[in-house]
C-alpha cells in the first residue's frame, strides 16, 4: 500500500509539470488552432536562461522571475516574428514553421552552453517532506506551485477584463473584435502566457530530469498525451489530463510487468493514440460541430 | 440634421465578386435608417463594409471623419456597435460575461455597472438568465443579448443585421418597440437591414432600397411604404 501511495503521490508531482505543459500548448491551440512542437525547446531555453543567471550569482528566485518575465517576452516576440505572417498560411505551412522553431531554438541552446548534462538547484532541498518517506520536498514543491500558477490563472481569466477579453477572442474572433478587442494582441499574449507557463515548468522538472537540450522532449510528449486526454479545447481537461497521465505513468512504470522505466514513453503514445480512436474529443473538449 | 454617416460611391468586393458597385447613402444623427433588398442584393455586405470586415473601396465618413483603412476593432472605438447575422453571441461565456464584453473599450467601471442593470430593465429576461452560458438561450433572448451587448458600447450608431431572423412574430414585435425606445429615448442612432421591409418601414423614418449592390430608391420610410409600385417591385409585399 505504502508503494501504491507513494507513487500517486509522486505521478501527482511529475503530473503538475505535464499539466503545466497541457496548459501551454491548449492556450496556444485555442489562439492559433495549432499544436506548439516547440513548447518543450522554449521551455528548455528559459530554463537553460534561469541556469546561466544562477551561474552569474543571481539567487533561485530573483533568476526564476527574471527567466519568467524574459520567457513572456520571448513568447511574444516569437508570435509576432514567426506566426503572425502564418497565420493565413495552411496547416502544413504552421507545422513546418513549428518545426524550423523546434530545431532552431534545440540547436542554439546547444551551441551556446554545449550538450554535456547540467545539474540544476531545486530551492526546496530533497529532504522527505515533513518527515514522510512518501513524498520529497522537491515533489512538494512542484506540486505547490503549480498549483499557485493554476489558481492565478484561473482567476485571471474568470475575474480580469483583459482575461475576458482573451476568452472572447479564442472563442469568436469575429464577434471580438466588433466589441473592439485587438484579437491580434490577445494571440501574442496568449503565446507569452504559454511560453512563461511552459518556463515554469521547465525550470521545476529540471532538478529532476537534469539540464540538457533535449531535456524536455519526453516532458512535451507526456505533455501532448495531457492535452489529448483532457480535450484540446479545454484548459481546465488539459490540467487535468496532466494530473491523470502522471498518475498512470508511474502506476503503468510499478505495476505493469515489463514496462518499467524503458517503456514508460511510449505508454503515453499509445494513450494519445486511444484516446483519439475511442473519444476523439477528449475528456472536457467540446465536440466541433459545423454547418455545411 | 447633421449627417452622421456618409457613404459614397462604396464598392466591396468578395475575392473577384464584386458585391456592392458605388452605392451611395447618409444617415442623419438620431435617425432610425433601413436598409431593404432582397436575398444577396447587398444589404449584409455595406454593414460589413462599414466595420472594415470585407475589402471595399469608396467612402465612408463617420461624423466627419474618414473610416476607410481602420481596423475593426478601432472602428468600435468611435461609437459604431455593429449586431452581425447570427448574433455574433459568446455562446460558452455567460450572458453577464456577453454584456461586460460589449463595454469591454470603456474605462468608467462603474458606468458599465449600471449600464448593465440599465440592460436588464430593458431585457428583463436577461436579468433571470444572467448567470447561464449564451448558448442556452433561445433564438429571441440571443438576438435580445445581441442589442443588449451592442448597447453596452453606448454606441452613437448601431448597425443591426436582420434582427428578425428566425424569431416568432410576436418575439420580432416585442424586440423591434424596444429598438424604437432604444433610438428615441437614449438617442442612438440606428441602421437596420431587413428582410422583413414591412416592419422596418413601419418602425424607420429613414429608408434606402438595394437592388445588385446599388441604392434603387431612398425617401422617407412612410412614402415607400405607401408608394405601392415600389412595394410591389421591390419589397415583395
Amino acid at each position: 500500500m505504502e508503494l501504491f501511495t507513494n507513487q500517486v503521490l509522486a505521478g501527482i508531482a511529475t503530473g503538475a509539470i505535464y499539466a503545466c505543459m497541457a496548459l501551454a500548448v491548449v492556450m496556444i491551440y485555442q489562439a492559433i488552432d495549432h499544436l506548439n512542437f516547440a513548447q518543450g525547446e522554449m521551455a528548455m531555453f528559459s530554463t537553460f536562461i534561469s541556469w546561466q543567471l544562477m551561474q552569474w550569482g543571481i539567487p533561485y528566485w530573483g533568476a526564476f522571475v527574471i527567466t519568467l518575465v524574459f520567457s513572456f517576452i520571448g513568447g511574444i516576440a516569437i508570435e509576432r516574428i514567426l506566426f503572425k505572417p502564418l497565420a493565413k498560411a495552411p496547416v502544413l505551412t504552421n507545422v513546418a514553421g513549428f518545426i524550423a522553431l523546434f530545431a532552431i531554438i534545440n540547436s542554439s541552446a546547444g551551441l551556446i552552453w554545449d550538450f554535456t548534462i547540467k545539474q540544476y538547484p531545486t530551492p526546496f532541498g530533497s529532504a522527505p517532506f515533513l518527515g514522510s518517506q512518501l513524498i520529497s520536498t522537491h515533489q512538494a514543491g512542484m506540486i505547490g506551485v503549480t498549483v499557485l500558477l493554476l489558481l492565478g490563472l484561473y482567476f485571471f481569466f474568470q475575474y480580469t477584463r483583459i482575461g475576458l477579453a482573451m476568452r472572447a477572442a479564442a472563442s469568436v474572433p469575429e464577434s471580438a473584435r466588433l466589441v473592439g478587442i485587438n484579437t491580434s494582441w490577445m494571440i501574442a499574449l496568449g503565446w507569452g502566457m504559454a511560453s512563461a507557463i511552459g518556463s515554469i515548468a521547465g525550470m521545476l522538472i529540471a532538478p529532476v530530469v537534469f539540464l540538457e537540450p533535449n531535456m524536455m522532449g519526453g516532458v512535451l510528449i507526456y505533455g501532448f498525451a495531457a492535452a489529448v486526454l483532457g480535450g484540446l479545447t479545454s484548459p481546465f481537461g488539459g490540467v487535468v489530463g496532466g494530473f491523470l497521465v502522471g498518475i498512470f505513468e508511474n502506476l503503468a512504470g510499478t505495476y505493469i510487468p515489463g514496462v518499467g522505466n524503458e517503456l514508460k514513453l511510449p505508454i503515453a503514445l499509445a494513450l494519445i493514440i486511444s484516446v483519439l480512436v475511442v473519444k476523439p474529443a477528449g475528456l472536457f473538449g467540446r465536440h466541433i460541430v459545423k454547418r455545411v | 440634421m447633421t449627417q452622421l454617416l456618409n457613404v459614397s460611391d462604396l464598392r466591396a468586393y468578395y475575392g473577384q465578386v464584386q458585391a456592392l458597385h458605388g452605392l451611395s447613402f447618409s444617415l442623419n444623427e438620431g435617425s432610425l435608417t433601413t436598409l431593404l433588398g432582397a436575398n444577396g442584393a447587398g444589404k449584409t455586405t455595406t454593414l460589413r463594409a462599414i466595420c472594415n470586415m470585407v475589402r471595399s473601396t469608396g467612402g465612408i465618413e463617420f461624423d466627419g471623419k474618414p473610416l476607410s483603412n481602420r481596423s475593426t476593432e478601432s472602428i468600435v472605438r468611435f461609437g459604431i456597435a455593429h449586431v452581425p447575422q447570427g448574433r455574433g453571441t459568446f455562446t460558452n461565456m455567460t450572458v453577464e460575461e456577453n454584456l461586460q464584453l460589449g463595454a469591454i473599450t470603456r474605462k468608467d467601471s462603474a458606468g458599465i455597472v449600471s449600464d448593465i442593470e440599465r440592460m436588464y430593465a430593458h431585457f428583463p429576461v436577461l436579468k433571470q438568465r444572467h448567470t447561464q452560458q449564451a448558448g442556452t438561450l433561445s433564438g429571441g433572448e440571443q438576438q435580445m443579448l445581441a442589442v443588449a451587448r451592442a448597447l453596452m458600447l453606448r454606441p452613437r450608431l448601431m448597425l443591426l443585421d436582420e434582427p428578425s431572423f428566425g424569431l416568432a412574430p410576436l418575439v420580432v414585435r416585442d424586440l423591434f418597440g424596444i429598438l424604437g425606445k432604444i433610438n428615441r429615448e437614449d438617442k442612438v442612432s440606428i441602421l437596420v437591414v431587413e428582410q422583413n421591409a414591412q416592419l422596418a418601414l413601419e418602425l424607420a423614418d429613414q429608408a434606402y432600397v438595394i437592388e445588385t449592390g446599388r441604392i434603387v430608391m431612398s425617401g422617407n420610410a412612410k412614402d415607400i411604404a405607401n408608394n405601392e409600385e415600389i412595394r410591389k417591385s421591390y419589397l415583395g409585399y
